[in-house]
């Protein structure tokens, strides 16, 4: 089990190298000069001679990637050009907002889909069966941003239930929750439903069932175990539509997270902000799923065996 | 059984396909179908109702959403054509590279894949947009982009059974260069399963479109965008919700359409997947 822990950490650090790669390659491809789209036409040669020489672009591209993957090391993520803040501050910031947000989301999703789905595999072609298979195919389909929209459209301005935007109390988190929830559960409601529909048909079911164990205690103990893993490899990946999905609900709710900062970011040409916020995303990206994969473990007691 | 046959018993995978008809009908003829210019404003009768005159009513600028609805499924099927191009290609090229090349140039490339497809798919697209800049074309060549890592890697793995069959290895003593073994041996065993994943991805290219139009990224007015048509009715939700919601219902339609062909065609092309998901 150690060694399997140690390897799935070791495998997680070229992900992260590479996602740190792959974003200051983009910005690197910048048409025009960086410096000048960051700071605007006006701004002075003084100032951006000194961004210059802080981003260190007369640098090579090879070394000014080991540069800030040393000072990451470091947590030193640079400074944001336009709040001239410590980038790790902002996102300290932010980040507890939107991890509040996406745990809800996930477990909304875990809950609800989990739930939905194995009332459909266990009865099939039934008439909650097909209200959740339309369901999931509309979750799927609904843009979330307008979804948020139309939620608040109905229990803000018609019920006044629940407050518009903003972040503070529970109340604030309800509409936001549920909206960046929604595709997760029709993914998960589905994924669930196939998973614990072919573990019906195995033969160990079959046993279980001919030598009397009871319809519960069958389901509870043979298949659910078995159709958790898919069931929890899903969850790990929609852990990352989440975050994307993040992005929009923040922004339609006003929620002050990491993805509002990033759309920010993007509008602002602040690309050191944008770097260290893509990163955040990509490390929580990272530990998520390394959770998910040793969660396994405890699962299935095949899992990580054989180191 | 034949495909066409297993897809036509399918209701649901009909219904899609009708949808998608309407749209493609929709944005070949809308000039003739949009009762009003798209970008005609007329700012005393902004915010309209919908109605007798306006059948969904009127936008922020007193723009009619139904011409606007009409016009923005060419934005959402263009962008979505051609990102799937963009992926399609992408994704033949690189993989048959890999599954060719073998050794550490498919080692490599691979790790990459793995990198771009663990990426939350609106990060990475955002920072493609944020690096090339917003505009209709950027926004296409960020959903293409993003649907390059998918294509390649199941070109890939077909390459690479395809390379070890015999009558690969018999063509290849025969003979036949690169391009054509991929053309005669490759290419048809995967067109089924890149037809369905270029439908799913139609429907996710048009989600995508629209977000990124949503976030102010992507499309950019006047162009009659649904994402940004959403964006637009947002400052004015709590006074006229109906600027918001109508577009965001023509999003929703879309996507569904493309869905639900896509699992009809899964269905349809390949029996074994039956059922499942």
């Amino acid at each position: 089990m150690v060694t399997f822990v140690v390897r799935r950490l070791l495998l997680a650090v070229p992900v992260l190298l590479g996602v740190v790669f792959v974003v200051m390659l983009t910005i690197d491809l910048l048409p025009g000069d960086a410096v000048t789209l960051m700071l605007g036409e006006h701004a002075t040669k003084d100032a951006v001679a000194k961004l210059r020489d802080h981003l260190g672009l007369d640098k090579p591209f090879a070394v000014r990637y080991l540069d800030y993957v040393g000072r990451v090391l470091h947590g030193d993520l640079g400074r944001s050009i336009q709040q001239n803040r410590p980038v790790a501050a902002e996102l300290a910031d932010a980040w507890p907002a939107t991890l509040q947000l996406t745990v809800a989301a996930l477990v909304l999703a875990a809950v609800v889909g989990v739930a939905a789905g194995i009332t459909s595999a266990v009865w099939p072609n039934s008439l909650f069966d097909a209200c959740a298979r339309l369901g999931s195919l509309f979750g799927l389909s609904m843009p979330i941003f307008w979804t948020g929209l139309v939620l608040i459209v109905i229990f803000s301005l018609w019920l006044r239930w629940l407050p518009v935007g903003g972040a503070g109390s529970l109340t604030h988190l309800v509409l936001p929750a549920i909206t960046l929830a929604l595709p997760s559960v029709a993914m998960v409601a589905r994924m669930t439903r196939s998973a614990v529909l072919d573990v019906l048909r195995e033969d160990y079911v079959r046993t279980a069932r001919a030598k009397g164990v009871g319809e519960i205690w069958v389901l509870g103990r043979h298949a659910l175990r078995n159709a958790f893993i898919p069931i929890l490899t899903l969850l790990g990946l929609q852990s990352g539509q989440l975050m994307g999905g993040a992005v929009l609900t923040e922004t339609v709710f006003a929620w002050p997270g990491l993805g509002r900062l990033m759309v920010k970011a993007i509008f602002a040409r602040d690309y050191i902000l944008l770097q260290g916020a893509v990163l955040v995303f990509a490390l929580a990206f990272v530990v998520i799923n390394l959770l998910v994969d040793l969660s396994y473990g405890l699962l299935d007691p095949r899992v990580g065996r054989q180191g | 059984m034949n495909a066409w046959s297993r897809f036509q018993r399918n209701r649901l995978a009909l219904v899609g396909l009708a949808l998608v008809v309407v749209l493609a009908l929709s944005a070949a003829l809308a000039p003739w179908l949009a009762p009003y210019d798209p970008t005609r404003q007329s700012l005393i009768e902004k915010r309209t109702t919908p109605g007798a005159k306006y059948w969904l009513g009127a936008d922020e600028f007193g723009r009619d959403i139904l011409s606007r609805v009409i016009y923005g499924s060419r934005v959402a099927l263009l962008v979505g054509v051609l990102s799937v191009v963009i992926a399609l290609a992408g994704g033949l090229v690189l993989g048959t590279l890999a599954g060719y090349a073998g050794g550490w140039l498919d080692a490599v490339m691979m790790r990459g894949i793995e990198i771009l497809l663990a990426f939350p798919y609106l990060l990475l697209a955002l920072a493609i947009v944020a690096a090339l800049g917003p505009g209709a074309l950027n926004t296409t060549i960020a959903v293409g982009i993003w649907g390059v890592p998918a294509v390649t890697r199941m070109v890939r793995g077909s390459v690479l059974t395809l390379r070890e069959t015999e009558y690969v290895g018999a063509a290849r003593a025969l003979g036949a260069a690169a391009p054509a073994l991929l053309r005669r041996h490759v290419l048809p065993n995967i067109v089924p399963g890149l037809i369905v994943y270029a439908t799913l991805f139609m429907a996710n290219a048009i989600l995508l479109e629209a977000a990124l139009s949503f976030l102010g990224l992507g499309v950019q007015p006047p162009t009659a965008s649904w994402g940004l048509m959403v964006s637009t009715g947002r400052d004015v939700l709590l006074v006229a919700p109906h600027v918001a919601t109508v577009p965001g219902v023509a999003i929703m339609i879309a996507v569904l359409a493309f869905n639900l062909v896509g699992d009809g065609l899964r269905d349809a092309l390949d029996p074994r997947l039956r059922g499942s998901v």
